[in-house]
């Protein structure tokens, strides 16, 4: 008994020994992490570039823009992660945080654009909508007739909003706050909206923001959750309802989903890649240069993402819905792929 | 007092009350059986009515004529020409050679009925065999995604089918002479995860929850079953023993995400442990199982007759002696119950596996413990995700093989308690 004892207490220390011992073991693979709006585009370049070439396949988990920012910038070392995908700029504080903490060296890399729609099921009237009219049929707090103070949302059907929109209850199904995709529509639609009204250009900076910000919550906008299939499988059931997601589930629904025209424009494959469309965000990656020559592959990963036959007119992450950048903007990432200059900060 | 009923009369008369409140009752709990039946069945239906298509793939059978000059390759055995060779010439003209004239002119329709990964498939073949080269060999490769969705789906208006009017009759054609065939999809349980449905498979998962499973077990079990001992055993009754007892039956309905962040801060940002490996993964769902386990195993020792111990005590055993042969070898069946079921909530936990990183797009089967990986309802999680609706069948059938290992698991419980369990 007491030399099994022994041997336990030894298995034990030692085991403790070695996770203590060991804080970051090297690495081979390459970890990216993230928004879940690049996570499709990234994961086919990710799985190609696995297949392709020597390297194992990288990781990729989708953290969100901001969870991914934090992650990635939380310093220099194998245990933290090697790139991040972002569905929007980097923020200056963030970068500050980045520097802070030791990550000091970042290339920065646009690699195209997103939509996002608003579609309904084939059989209901399609919208040929402004953004101001988006707004005043979904902001929960509407400027009164006469434009002097803001009102709850008396906004019931679309022709109440404008006599030019369909007479049908006011029906959105939309990802929930947590979503980046909210986050952008947010800030391209409804602020874009806004700012069109006299009423809100002269408030103060936060109030504005808070007035332009909050959807409506009396049943008119519904928060259908994360996951963007539910909403397009909803819509298919009731041709009085639209949704908001992202341009790919409209491209992989094509034929039985219809867009929205807003301020004029058709969510075009076009129209998105020059910022014609107006609820169109671009998408980015970053890339941790600490880690390049540590951990394998980085700039070889970086290379096929930014190659041709990727993003080129033909490639294939065009097939998965990624509204690729215009020929001189992939010469001008190529060249970036190969010098990997460092941001310094002010470009933010 | 003639009058009043005899009690036997008061008794007959409110028989036939009492027998109708039995039945009446007896029918709530029919109805609330059915109501529970109706819902799995309902839930059974859906998921199998969505994924049995899922065990399905779709191939195509070509004759592929490996000739070095259309390949542009000279020597199969060098890696530099293999990977500068075009392994989709091949393809594409033994797909034309079975498709009508028209098709010569449009190499992009005819390249869209194979798998992406198809050339894939081919190189590998010739270099595991370069001595094909210069021969014709009949081959079978998957199809491409738009036309398993055609194949499966054609009359289903959930799912939109992106073939052309054109390859849709190629598509027919070739299916009638059984060039496009459909069979059991073993892809599903080869392959590691993809982002082209029809290469992708559940294999990386089940490893992924095997060794996640294997850590958690062996961790779980002892540590649970030495502490409901103690506790019950040898643990004075006071004020601390109380507090821990309270504590672990509050542990047991913490929300599972909890443990998740535990398991951040601790495992990975204090002890430096990497994201997303089964290690951490089985660390932070044994914190999860823990109290499920000790509660059921403090149950199953107090089950064992207080006449066992004291006969054992009696004829002079110690303290340590009554628990080693008697207690522990009685209320194994019950702790063992207890791990499984516990074991089973494990298996399908999600939410703990989010913040340390095994909610992730990994295709590289995990080899070990050590190993980037991910787990079967995460699986499912991702692909219900998707945009490409072709993971929808795979995201049922990826359920199913997830209710088969956890409908296991429970089934083995059931089996050892009927077997091992002892009544008095």
């Amino acid at each position: 008994m007491k030399k099994l004892n022994t041997a336990l207490a030894s298995v034990v220390v030692a085991g403790a020994m070695t996770a203590v011992a060991t804080p970051a073991a090297a690495r081979d693979t390459i970890s990216i992490v993230g928004s879940s709006t690049v996570y499709p585009f990234a994961t086919v370049v990710a799985e190609r570039f696995g297949r392709s070439s020597d390297f194992p396949t990288p990781k990729l988990e989708s953290t969100g823009s901001g969870g991914g920012m934090k992650l990635f910038c939380q310093g220099v070392g194998t245990q933290n992660p090697d790139i991040t995908n972002a569905s929007r700029r980097m923020k200056p504080s963030e970068f500050k945080l980045c520097q802070n903490n030791g990550v000091e060296e970042i290339t920065e890399f646009r690699i195209g654009s997103d939509g996002i729609v608003i579609a309904s099921s084939q059989d209901a009237e399609n919208l040929d909508i402004s953004l101001e009219q988006l707004f005043l049929a979904l902001a929960e707090k509407v400027p009164s007739d006469d434009g002097s103070e803001l009102v709850m949302n008396p906004n019931q059907t679309w022709s109440d909003v404008d006599s030019s929109l369909p007479d049908a209850k006011i029906r959105v199904m939309g990802p929930p706050p947590t979503s980046g995709t909210r986050d952008a529509f947010v800030e391209l639609a409804m602020q874009g909206g806004c700012e069109e009204m006299p009423i809100f250009a002269n408030m103060e900076e936060e109030a504005m923001e808070e007035a332009c910000h909050s959807i409506r919550e009396d049943g008119a906008f519904v928060e259908a959750g994360e996951n963007d299939n539910l909403i397009v499988q909803k819509l298919m059931g009731d041709t009085e309802a639209y949704g908001i997601f992202g341009y790919s589930f409209l491209e992989e629904n094509r034929g039985k989903l219809q867009a929205a025209v807003i301020n004029g424009k058709k969510p075009t494959v076009e129209n998105i890649a020059k910022d014609d469309y107006p609820i169109a965000r671009s998408l980015w990656f970053y890339v941790k240069q600490a880690h390049i020559g540590v951990v394998p592959g980085i700039q070889e990963y970086v290379a096929e993402f930014t190659s041709a036959g990727a993003m080129g007119p033909n490639g294939y992450l065009k097939d998965v819905g990624l509204i690729v950048p215009t020929r001189d903007q992939l010469m001008e990432l190529a060249k970036k792929a190969e010098a990997m200059p460092s941001m310094t900060g002010n470009e933010l | 007092m003639t009058d009043q009923p005899s009690q036997a009369e008061q008794v007959r008369r409110s028989l036939k009350r009492r027998y109708r409140k039995e039945r009446r009752f007896r029918s709530y709990g029919i109805a609330a059986i059915a109501v529970a039946l109706l819902a799995l069945a309902i839930l059974f239906i859906d998921i199998i009515g969505k994924g049995y298509s899922g065990f399905l793939k779709s191939t195509v059978t070509l004759e592929v004529t490996l000739d070095s000059d259309v390949m542009m390759l000279e020597d199969p055995t060098d890696k530099t020409a293999r990977r500068m060779a075009d392994f989709v010439a091949p393809l594409q003209q033994a797909l034309m050679a079975e498709l009508p004239p028209e098709a010569q002119d449009q190499p992009r329709a005819v390249r869209g009925l194979i798998n992406n990964y198809a050339s894939d498939a081919l190189k590998k073949a010739v270099a595991a065999n370069p001595e094909w080269m210069g021969s014709t060999r009949t081959m079978t490769f998957l199809a491409s995604t738009d036309v398993d969705v055609y194949m499966k789906h054609q009359s289903d208006d959930r799912y939109s089918i992106k073939l052309s009017e054109q390859q849709q009759g190629w598509v027919d054609e070739l299916a009638e002479r059984g060039v496009i065939d459909l069979s059991f999809n073993d892809v599903l349980f080869t392959n590691g995860d993809s982002r082209n449905p029809s290469q992708a498979g559940v294999l990386g998962a089940i490893m992924g929850s095997l060794f996640t499973m294997l850590v958690t077990l062996a961790l779980s079990f002892p540590i649970g079953v030495a502490a409901a001992i103690y506790l019950e055993e040898f643990a004075p009754q006071n004020k601390v023993t109380d507090f821990i007892e309270v504590n672990i039956n509050n542990l047991a309905a913490v929300p599972s995400i909890i443990f998740g962040l535990l398991g951040l801060a601790v495992f990975i940002n204090l002890f430096g442990l990497p994201r997303s490996v089964p290690v951490v993964g089985g660390l932070v769902l044994t914190l999860m199982t823990l109290p499920t386990i000790i509660i059921s195993s403090r149950a199953a020792i107090k089950s064992v007759p207080p006449s066992v111990r004291e006969a054992a005590e009696g004829i002079g055993a110690s303290k340590m002696q009554v628990v080693m042969h008697h207690v522990l070898p009685l209320a194994l069946p019950g702790m063992m119950t207890g791990s499984i079921i516990g074991m089973a909530q494990a298996l399908g936990e999600t939410a703990p596996l989010l913040l340390i990183g095994m909610v992730a797009f990994i295709v590289d089967v995990p080899g070990g413990f050590l190993d980037s990986a991910t787990v079967l309802p995460v699986q499912v999680y991702l692909w219900s995700g998707s945009p490409e609706l072709a993971f929808i069948e795979r995201a049922s059938a990826a359920i199913m093989v997830l209710l088969t290992f956890l409908i296991g698991m429970n089934a083995l419980a059931v089996w050892l308690r009927r077997r091992l369990e002892r009544r008095w």
